[in-house]
């Protein structure tokens, strides 16, 4: 691990005005994503500004009927809430189905959501690794991986990003709201919160150097059932071979991209009166990859989605 | 030297008067370990104030290092030395032996400019702290002349060669046993590389005393590592002292030392302070040893009856280019099944990856996932029941040497766990049974492994305060060792388990040979218990020839032990009074076993039969275990608690190998893909819902002369086989490509249109 400065920020403008002198600096929440990355010195930051005790962790009500989620939040904290259980219960079982408890007791909403790939080569310095080491190849390609983007991939990085909450997120049509140095607030769509990879697979989102996540807001859940499903190779504590969330009439899919996949075509196709079939078959019209991959998401995104229309919560 | 005829009379174990063989008692040591006051070799106390050292691998696969530059890392902040080949001190040449005798020869550290695999240790930094250390790495600057490297197995199974000294064991004619027969199954099974994952990484600290090195290092093998460190260092043995108190984790990856210990005690010299090395959790998969990848060509051939007339298994696997290891897959096979022609036999392929080695049953563990698929797969095409079909083919005696079984009570396995589990209700036909999305099915195996027994020996001290303190040259790698050596011991002598004490893994002690092939338990416990036995029959002795015991002038072999006390009708004596008369230090006895005379007259192994259910997702091919049941005979329980630990245990790595477990090799750079805990995937507790064991009742008088045999290792065998098994009762879909991911499920599933 590289030596670096710690700072406990007391407060947020405090948090943004360390962030704003120090370049280098990267905020510290739960500390499960960074602090790993940091000892195998795939991240080097030169300040770590620690905003864990910042009081935004509240989940409240907000005026328009739907729930505002503090980035401090933790993962257990969110998927027990009882607001969240009841009228998100898809974002509760994409938490769930993340890691593990000793993990989600420390992973925050921030965090969770600024977590960066785990792509076997990314995690591993000694490989060459565009989204690392800009401009010194991608591994992954002609690699041993499964996890391989089907959509939005480019020729210089193919990875998927490991969130489950944020596929759920992104089905919610939820938002995060940040802050930068300046005051100024800005809020986008969860969905499109990361970048696709392009020719600049090192930078995951837009997010500026001083620019601090302080709630995700949902609004109201859409009528009709939830579903969220997670595919993978042992029952708990490892990411998905894919995922999907389904809420009312809108499908999100999970490490199929840099982000998490809001299946646009199927849902146009549902709303044209597609059976779930033909709904998913219309997104995979624009996917690349493996056939195993695109079949496996053609079955759950069927599956998924006929459940949900019998008013499935699973 | 003794017969097993001299094991079958009545002893303290096999009479079991205070009921202390048996006893689920938990583990001595499982306490200290679960609220971290066991200290491990990395941790133990140091004379004075340590220094860390980190091991720096090569990122290629095979080649010369054509230039290292350490002066950066040299200066960086905390750093004390930094060695590469060019400046390690002079250790014996590899392989190099001083004394004849030593079990292991040299292993020096940064030996030479050759890489030879990747992960290879090329560097070492020595600094005030772990993070300096560590730190200090990305200030080497290394240049590589990488050569062609021998990466993918695949590609070279066609050219495998034989294992040198060795030949295909062959009964009969197979080849025309098997073209005579009426129905035959003919079929190919892989399972792939495989990794210990323990959760203590290798580690050592290190210090010396004058010209004497002591150690404390994470090793199965007492003697192996104090010979391997002394044959490097170039000096004696007895100026080696290895200490490996408490080991987080073994299964065969620590049968043998690593550079961590050769390093610490090389830097502890040239520094004259302390020293602990630990692998990191990447060096563990990169640099130590690994279950290497199998492939298994099975053949049977039987009459319409399931009576099996030919039988083949022939394996091929890999090991490193310089260091010949081969997993036996095919040998288990010998002894299973009758059938008048027979064939089994090794392959291997040399390849510049690291080192293949000794993984928890070797052999058996992949072995066992070809011949007890192919089982099945031939009583379904006889549309016979799984289990009458292994019935049919029970053999009277050893199939492959004619040899009497000391006692084999495989059918009996069978039969219980059939009935136990609910055999009956599982529908032969594939397919049949849903649960919602799921396709349900049952699957079973059966289970053998060989059973051994080693020389050792063991000290035994008795103490004026009434304690009896066991020392042994013993490891306990989490199996429970100290704890069963301590029930041996208060049997035998008649003494409550709060009045024995047991000190292990001290190269000082009395030697035993280790942990590892499921041997440990009879080997280090046949030694306590004869070593009990001659603590028994010198203080029947002091008694009897001291005025001042109330037992004087009386016969010493009429002597009995219990309660604290030696007793003969109604006079009697407590232990302690005999040992404070004996002097302050008390009465201290060695005693040893070694193997009978006529021990190999018998087929000597542990059985066993495993169920499975398992539940197929028809959607994405994920198969999650429902239920599984095992059935055992392992010779005499020492501990009921801790044999089903590990049986269970076992059958828990089955799983893994079945469905989750395995690493690959990237041909283009000869690293492994996964290298750490979230990306290599064991089996977690949410994989196993519901599994359970029974331990049949039994005593094998040809092992010991207390009747018990291994468990450490059975559990793991045929546990896999019965899963597949369960998932082609299941879908339909025989599977023969381990592990049996969502992938490979749903792939099959397509190809059958469902
Ligand atoms: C073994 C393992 C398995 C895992 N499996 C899964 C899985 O199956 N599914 C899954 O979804 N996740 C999985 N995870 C990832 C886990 O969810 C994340 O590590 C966690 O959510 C990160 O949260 P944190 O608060 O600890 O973030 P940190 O590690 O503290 O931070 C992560 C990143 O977010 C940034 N950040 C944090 N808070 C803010 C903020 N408020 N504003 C701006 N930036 C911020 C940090 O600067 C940093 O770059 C796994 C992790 C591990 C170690
Ligand atoms: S897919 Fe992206 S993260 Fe993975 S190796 Fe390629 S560039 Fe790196």
């Amino acid at each position: 691990m590289k030596p670096f400065a710690f700072e406990r920020a007391r407060n947020v403008d405090h948090a943004l005005s360390l962030a704003a002198a120090a370049p280098g600096a990267r905020f510290l929440a739960g500390g499960t994503n960074l602090l790993d990355l940091m000892k195998l010195e795939i991240e080097q930051p030169d300040t770590l500004i620690d905003v864990g005790r910042l009081p935004l962790a509240d989940i409240s009500e907000t005026a328009g009927g739907g729930l505002r989620i503090g980035a401090l939040a933790t993962n257990t904290l969110v998927a027990s809430d009882p607001r969240v259980r009841s009228r998100y219960p898809v974002l509760a079982r994409a938490i769930l189905s993340g890691s593990c408890v000793q993990l989600r007791n420390k992973a925050s909403m921030g965090g969770n959501l600024m977590q960066r790939t785990r792509c076997a080569y990314f995690m591993d310095p000694a490989m060459p690794c565009n989204k690392r080491l800009p401009g010194s190849g991608c591994s992954a390609m002609g690699g041993l991986s499964q996890a391989i983007a089907l959509f939005g991939a480019s020729e210089f990085c193919v990875a998927v990003s490991a969130s489950d909450m944020s596929v759920a997120l992104a089905v919610l049509d939820a938002e995060v709201e940040t802050v930068r140095a300046d005051g100024s607030v800005r809020r986008r769509p969860v969905e499109t919160l990361h970048r696709l990879p392009g020719d600049a697979p090192q930078v995951d989102t837009d997010l500026a150097p001083d620019e601090l996540i302080l709630a995700v807001e949902l609004p109201p859940p859409p009528s009709g059932g939830q579903v969220w499903r997670k595919v993978r190779a042992r029952a708990s504590y490892v990411g998905a071979l894919a995922s999907i969330a389904v809420a009312g009439d809108r499908v999100a899919l999970g490490a199929v991209a840099a982000r998490p996949w809001r299946a646009r075509a199927t849902e146009a196709a549902l709303a044209g009166g597609a059976s779930p079939r033909e709904a998913a078959e219309a997104e995979l019209v624009s996917a690349s990859g493996a056939d195993g991959r695109k079949s496996l998401v053609r079955r759950l995104a069927t599956d998924a989605i006929q459940e949900s229309r019998k008013g499935g919560r699973s | 030297m003794s017969t097993v005829r001299d094991w079958a009379v009545p002893n303290p174990i096999t009479e079991n008067r205070s009921g202390l063989i048996g006893k689920p008692v938990d583990r001595y040591e499982g306490r200290l370990k679960v609220t971290g006051t066991a200290p491990y070799a990395f941790e133990v106390e140091t004379p004075s104030t340590p220094l860390y050292g980190h091991i720096v691998s090569a990122t290629i696969a095979r080649g010369r290092i054509t230039a290292i530059d350490l002066s950066q890392a040299a200066s960086a902040p905390g750093v004390v030395l930094a060695w590469s080949h060019l400046d390690v001190p002079v250790q014996a040449q590899r392989g190099a032996k001083l004394n004849p005798r030593s079990q292991r020869g040299s292993n020096p550290a940064l030996g030479s400019d050759r890489v030879e695999h990747y992960g290879q240790s090329i560097a070492f930094i020595l600094a005030d702290t772990p993070e300096n250390a560590r730190s200090a790495e990305a200030r080497i600057r290394i240049s590589y002349e990488a050569s062609d490297a021998d990466l993918d197995f695949g590609s070279f199974i066609d050219s495998a060669g034989p294992v040198p000294g060795e030949e295909d064991a062959r009964i009969g004619d197979f080849e025309a046993g098997y073209s005579a027969s009426e129905v035959t199954v003919d079929a190919t099974w892989f399972s792939p590389l495989q990794n210990h994952a323990q959760m203590e990484p290798c580690a050592t600290t290190a210090w010396w005393e004058g010209d004497k090195v002591v150690v404390h290092t994470s090793i199965q093998m007492v003697k192996g590592g104090q010979h391997a460190l002394a044959e490097t260092l170039g000096i004696p043995s007895d100026r080696v002292r290895l200490l490996t108190r408490y080991i987080g984790g073994g299964f065969g990856g620590k049968g043998q030392s690593y550079d961590d210990l050769t390093l610490a005690a090389l830097a502890a010299r040239e520094s004259g302070r302390p020293v602990r090395v630990a692998y990191t959790r990447r060096q563990m998969f990169q640099a130590t040893v690994h279950r290497p990848a199998v492939q298994m060509r099975v053949r049977l051939g039987a009459d319409g009856t399931g009576r099996l007339n030919a039988m083949a298994l022939e394996a091929v696997t890999h090991c490193a280019r310089n260091s010949t290891f081969v997993e036996h897959a095919a040998e288990f096979a010998r002894n299973l099944y009758a059938a008048p022609h027979r064939l089994t036999g090794h392959r291997l392929v040399r390849l510049d990856i690291p080192h293949a080695g000794a993984m928890r049953a070797p052999g058996e563990a992949p072995g066992m996932l070809s011949l007890e698929c192919a089982m099945d797969e031939l009583a379904d095409r006889l549309g016979m029941d799984p289990i009458a079909l292994r019935i049919r083919n029970e053999p009277e005696v050893d199939p492959d040497n004619a040899k009497p079984f000391s006692i084999r009570q495989l059918v009996r396995c069978m039969q219980e766990g059939a009935q136990q589990f609910g055999w009956d209700r599982r529908n032969p036909t594939p397919g049949a049974v849903r649960d919602g999305r799921w396709y349900v099915g049952m699957g079973m195996a059966t289970a053998i492994r060989g059973n051994f027994l080693l020389p050792a020996k063991a000290g035994l001290r008795l103490t004026g305060d009434g304690l009896a303190t066991l020392t042994q040259g013993m490891t306990d790698i989490g199996t429970g060792t100290y704890t069963i050596l301590a029930q041996i011991t208060g049997e035998t002598l008649g003494l409550p388990l709060d009045q024995v004490r047991v000190e292990l893994g001290d190269s000082d002690m009395p030697p035993a040979p280790g942990s590892g092939g499921q041997f440990g338990a009879a080997t280090a416990g046949s030694a306590a218990f004869e070593t009990g036995m001659v603590m028994r029959r010198r203080l029947a002795e002091l008694a009897t020839s001291d005025p001042r015991s109330p037992l004087y002038g009386e016969d010493p072999v009429l002597m009995d032990f219990a309660n604290g006390n030696i007793v003969l009708g109604n006079r009697s004596e407590s232990l302690a009074a005999l040992a404070s008369r004996a002097g302050p230090e008390g009465v201290y006895v060695e005693g040893s076993i070694s193997p009978a005379a006529d021990a190999r007259d018998w087929s000597q192994h542990t059985y066993g039969a495993q169920f499975a259910e398992v539940g197929v997702d028809s959607v994405t091919g994920e198969v999650r275990l429902r239920r599984m049941f095992g059935v055992f005979a392992a010779g005499r329980i020492l501990n009921a608690k801790l044999a089903k630990s590990q049986i269970t245990g076992g059958m828990i790595w089955g799983v893994g190998a079945a469905l989750t477990e395995s690493n690959a090799v990237d041909p283009r750079y000869g690293s492994f893909l996964n290298q750490d805990l979230g990306g290599y995937l064991a089996p977690v507790h949410a994989d196993i819902v519901n599994l359970d064991a029974v331990l049949l009742d039994e005593a094998d008088d040809k092992a010991n002369p207390m009747g018990i045999k291994g468990v450490g290792e059975l559990g793991i065998c045929g546990s896999g086989a019965a899963i597949a098994n369960a998932v082609y009762n299941a879908c339909g879909v025989r599977l023969r490509d381990y592990p049996l991911t969502p992938d490979k499920v749903l792939a099959a599933l397509e190809a059958k249109g469902l």
